[in-house]
């Protein structure tokens, strides 16, 4: 594994263009574009003011700059380094902006959720969305580009309106069963669309693309309900983590539930590997301090170094004793995540901070737990492979894969804290990002593997 | 009671020892009452003994006291202290012998009673600990009564107190139970009010958004603007179309383009998973069908009915197998077909493993108590056996040194050991004599049996002869038939081949209509008694023979033959059987030819044709 160098990034503003070519990202007002091979910058853009907000199009030809504080988008070309275009949204304010799937129209949502501007790039028109409800996920385009369902809100009542993407036609409008509509998602066939409920009630509706409502399901009453809601890549699984702290199933033929995943603390399959991550601090004895000698190229000595151990069952992870008067507690599964195949579903629950589930969708069983020194910021899969990358926001980047676990030590200047990354397209290489810098990590290839293998053993 | 008083205190008041007496003498045995009474009257006696005796008799009124002791004595039964009188004006004179008896009686007496009462003072020292003792119990026990008594209280307290308990639960689980109605319904009501407020206050939000939203668009603000250095092509090269009825139209279209095209690819997808599934269901059944037909047949040959709805079973099946396309084309009309023989089948399989599992686990019980056990018996008493043996070997070996030793010792002594040598020789020959007379004995047996041997090869060559005349009359017969009836010959061997199939008793009827069968069984049946005889004898020329018979009997019936059935398995058997009676008609050749040989013998004969087939 190979580490590029550190650049500078704000915001944690950095991101892969669709086509996997460049890489942008945020330093304050400037935009930069890296080649993702040579890292060598294609592009420097500069803004009016800080950028809060960059979104690829989905032809990777656009950039747009959202600077929200301003009311402003600044959309530059990849292209044409002198293109230039400016929105401004005047005293209406701004708070989300987004590109539409044919990268040629950008929809900016108002403060207090007035409205939605749509501006089109290749045409004069603007066109507006009333009513937009202001909620978590409250729009969301099909996988093909094609449809754009959009929550609204009108005399307290939940809407759903499904536009045609490519004129912005209005194609249905129906209202849902729902106290306050918190989410939508499409399937990734985009044919149905999984609308669910606040929290305050555990309520997931499924309506077809034609506006039929499929199917609705509730666990259970009188609890807080949804926390989160994951489709499958297959479009056959529908994942609902609740503040119950389960995670169900849902089919895509009868939509009822398959199976519950629960997430106990206790761990007594003996089946199940739990991988607990052990901090090894350096021995600072005197007779240790040269042997072993510091390996060359790691840059500073680690304060710590820490490896992965397999627990012995039954294992007990560390809980937090969730505050229940306050709002939003910190319980239930709060993030989920379906590997690329469908294969594995990893999960994470919210008052065990430090554990990431990973499930085993085909045998719809437990398959690892991984426990972490500190609490997990952001897992996400490798595009390609059921790999998963996971960050503490400590300086080290946590690597799974179903044949065992990794633990790797980022390189450089201080303390290079990950709070986030993304992965490459092709899953090659992720980008790690802390609060002020990033770098490019490089996972190694096989024939990469080999290369250094051969100089390692020529080396000796 | 009153005994145990008597002998601890006895200077009690004479009333109150007449009272324990009395009620002494009524609770007591009858046994125990002669010495009671012995005792009670011994005593004064014994006390007041000497003083009595001084001052009963003096000098002048021995008379008296003689009168008044024999008068005391008599009245106790024992015989007068006078001599008896002849006539009543004698006076009646002392008699010393019957005195002295009467003295001796009496000293006999009390010495009996002292003995008496010695043991009943014994007796009554026992009683006295056993009363003893039985009170102690007594009291034990009333404490132990005592105690089980506060016992059953405190329990009872208990057990009270957790009734009262449980109650006080109960109450509590109800009063929480309504709590907890109460909370719903508080939750219910609050909700009602949250969300009533919730749509109040929305409304307001909407009305100010409202107004915000007149306030901030209408104002005509400049600065909502885009600034573009120029418009960009989209992203299909199209230019936008405006927007008409048409392409609401064709939206709708498209949309359900995209519903349908995704319930197409379901549809595609069920119907393969259908028919990877219907796959392997056939398999299965197919796979069933071949696990159960073997042994169905056995149980099955019993029951003649079910028998025959397997074969339609099996048929079906075949038939069905070869028009697979059905199932392709819809599975509504084999479904049900298909579901069902696979529950027959799989019933059927289940009854069987179930069957087998019950076998096997008899057998493992059986095994595990009985030849388990039995063998580890056997193993340890064969050990028992072996170390026996090699004690037995060892004390030999050690008896056999001792005598070499003494062999050797005694080596000097000639005299003894050739005398010891003699006495061995002739014990020796005189088993050897027995064992001479024994084959002599066996000798004469085997003469004996060689004797019938030859007797019997000698008939058995006879019978070949007649036999081989025989034959040669039918073959000489049957040739004239050939070249006569060659036509109408292999007609029958066709019809009676046809027939061949089943095993039923119908093809008896047409062979026996068929006079002309009649030479051609027989042909078949010397070749295949002769073959069994070729087992015991040598091979003789007959066997060759049997075989043109047969090449000959197979040119007629091999078309035939080839058209067998696969289910002929089973004839296979019934031939089998058959042939077995049939050594018996055809050992004798004199007899009249069966048509049941001849029926029995064309099975074996396609039987031997099919082997011969690759």
């Amino acid at each position: 594994m190979n580490f590029s160098e550190v650049f500078k990034l704000s915001g944690l503003l950095c991101k892969f263009s669709p086509d996997g070519k460049y890489l942008a990202s945020c330093v304050q007002y400037r935009l930069v574009v890296r080649d993702v091979n040579t890292l060598q910058i294609v592009q420097l853009y500069t803004c009016l003011d800080q950028i809060q907000h960059i979104e690829w199009s989905a032809d990777s030809l656009f950039i747009l700059c959202a600077m929200y504080k301003r009311g402003l988008v600044q959309v530059w070309s990849l292209e044409q380094p002198e293109w230039h275009c400016k929105i401004d949204e005047g005293s209406a304010g701004l708070v989300a902006s987004c590109w539409s799937p044919d990268g040629r129209h950008i929809l900016n949502t108002t403060e207090f959720h007035l409205r939605i501007t749509v501006w089109s790039l290749c045409t004069k028109s603007v066109s507006y969305i009333k009513y937009p409800k202001a909620c978590l996920q409250g729009t969301t385009f099909t996988r093909d580009g094609r449809y754009m369902a959009l929550a609204e809100r009108r005399d307290c009542k939940d809407y759903v309106s499904i536009f045609v993407c490519s004129d912005w036609q209005l194609l249905r409008h129906f209202d849902t069963d729902t106290q306050d509509l918190t989410g939508i998602e499409w399937a990734p066939n985009g044919c149905v669309l999984a609308v669910w409920d606040t929290c305050l009630e555990y309520k997931i509706l499924l309506y077809s693309l034609d506006g039929r409502l499929l199917s609705a399901y509730s666990a259970y009453e009188w609890s807080l309900g949804i926390k989160s809601v994951a489709w499958s890549p297959s479009s056959q699984f529908l994942a609902v983590g609740s503040y119950d702290g389960k995670v169900r199933i849902l089919n895509h033929v009868t939509w009822k539930m398959i199976t519950e995943f629960e997430h106990p603390a206790a761990i007594n399959n003996p089946k199940i590997v739990v991988y607990k991550e052990a901090e090894k601090s350096p021995q600072l004895g005197l007779g240790c301090l040269s042997f072993p000698p510091p390996r060359a190229g790691a840059g500073p000595l680690p304060t710590s170094e820490s490896k992965y151990e397999i627990a012995s069952v039954p294992v007990s992870l560390q809980t937090l004793k969730p505050v229940t008067d306050r709002a939003n507690p910190k319980i239930g599964v709060g993030m989920l995540a379906f590997s690329p195949d469908s294969y594995f579903l990893a999960t994470r629950n919210d008052n065990v901070p430090n554990a990431v589930w990973v499930w085993d969708i085909q045998k719809l069983r437990l398959f690892a737990v991984l426990e972490q020194l500190s609490p997990v910021r952001a897992f996400q899969w490798d595009p390609q492979q059921p790999r998963l990358a996971i960050c503490t926001g400590g300086s080290r980047v946590y690597l799974w894969s179903p044949a065992g676990c990794l633990s790797v030590q980022v390189p450089g200047e201080g303390d290079f804290a990950v709070l986030s990354l993304c992965w490459h397209l092709s899953g090659d290489s992720m980008a790690l990002l802390s609060k002020d810098h990033f770098c490019l990590c490089f996972l190694e290839t096989e024939a990469a593997v080999g290369t250094a293998c051969r100089q390692l053993s020529g080396h000796t | 009671m009153g005994d145990w008083m008597t002998v601890t205190d006895p200077g009690l008041s004479s009333e109150n020892k007449t009272l324990s007496q009395h009620t002494s003498e009524t609770k007591m045995s009858p046994s125990s009452l002669y010495s009671q009474q012995v005792l009670c009257s011994s005593i004064p006696l014994s006390k007041n003994v000497h003083s009595f005796f001084s001052a009963f008799c003096t000098e002048d009124n021995i008379e008296q006291s003689i009168s008044y002791l024999d008068q005391e004595l008599t009245t106790f039964g024992f015989p007068s202290l006078y001599e008896e009188s002849k006539g009543k004006e004698t006076k009646r004179e002392l008699n010393i012998i019957a005195v002295l008896n009467c003295m001796n009686e009496l000293l006999v007496l009390q010495r009996k009673n002292l003995l008496a009462q010695e043991n009943v003072e014994t007796q009554n020292l026992k009683l006295g600990s056993d009363m003893d003792h039985l009170q102690s119990c007594y009291s034990k026990l009333k404490e132990q009564l005592e105690t089980s008594r506060r016992e059953m209280i405190g329990l009872q307290e208990r057990d009270r107190q957790l009734q009262c308990k449980n109650r006080n639960l109960h109450q509590l689980l109800k009063n929480e139970k309504d709590e907890v109605q109460k909370l719903q319904n508080i939750i219910a009501s609050r909700a009602t009010q949250y969300n009533h407020d919730m749509k109040r206050k929305e409304r307001e939000y909407n009305k100010l958004k409202e107004r915000l939203h007149q306030l901030v668009m209408n104002k005509k603000d400049k600065k909502i603007a885009m600034d573009i250095l120029n418009y960009v092509g989209r992203a299909d090269g199209k230019r936008g179309s405006w927007r008409t009825g048409k392409t609401e139209a064709r939206n709708e279209d498209e949309m359900y383009k995209i519903l349908l095209n995704d319930y197409e690819y379901r549809q595609k997808q069920i119907l393969m998973e259908n028919a990877e599934l219907k796959k392997v269901l056939q398999q299965m059944k197919k796979e069933m069908i071949s696990l159960l037909s073997p042994q169905k047949k056995k149980p099955r040959e019993r029951v003649d009915d079910s028998t025959g709805t397997v074969i339609s079973d099996v048929e079906e099946d075949a038939g069905e197998l070869s028009r697979e396309s059905i199932w392709d084309l819809s599975c509504e009309t084999v479904r049900e077909q298909l579901t069902n023989s696979i529950r027959k089948q799989w019933r059927i399989l289940k009854s069987h493993v179930e069957k087998l599992d019950n076998q096997v686990s008899k057998v493992h019980l059986e095994g595990f108590n009985d030849e388990d056990v039995i063998s580890r018996q056997d193993h340890e008493q064969e050990t028992e056996k072996l170390e026996l043996e090699i004690q037995q070997c060892k004390e030999m070996i050690k008896t056999q040194q001792q005598l070499l030793q003494q062999q050797l010792a005694t080596a000097c002594d000639d005299d003894t050991t050739s005398l010891l040598r003699d006495c061995y020789l002739l014990e020796e020959k005189e088993r050897l004599k027995e064992e001479w007379s024994l084959f002599k004995e066996q000798k004469k047996n085997f003469e004996r049996e060689r004797r019938s041997f030859t007797e019997a090869a000698i008939r058995l060559g006879l019978e070949r002869k007649a036999f081989e005349e025989e034959r040669a009359s039918w073959l000489k017969q049957q040739f004239l038939n050939m070249t006569t009836f060659d036509h109408q010959n292999s007609e029958n061997v066709k019809l009676f081949s046809a027939f061949s199939g089943s095993s039923d008793q119908d093809n008896l009827t047409v062979h026996s209509r068929q006079p002309q069968k009649k030479p051609h069984s027989t042909s078949n049946g010397s070749p295949v008694c002769m073959s069994k005889l070729t087992k015991s004898l040598p091979a003789s020329p007959s066997t060759s023979d049997f075989c043109q018979t047969r090449s000959c009997v197979s040119e007629h019936s091999s078309v035939n033959v080839l058209n067998i059935t696969p289910e002929d398995i089973k004839p296979n058997q019934v031939g089998g059987e058959c042939t077995n009676q049939k050594w018996s008609v055809a050992s004798r050749p004199g007899s009249q030819e069966g048509c049941y040989s001849g029926c029995s013998l064309t099975y074996t004969n396609s039987h031997v044709e099919k082997d011969d087939l690759p």
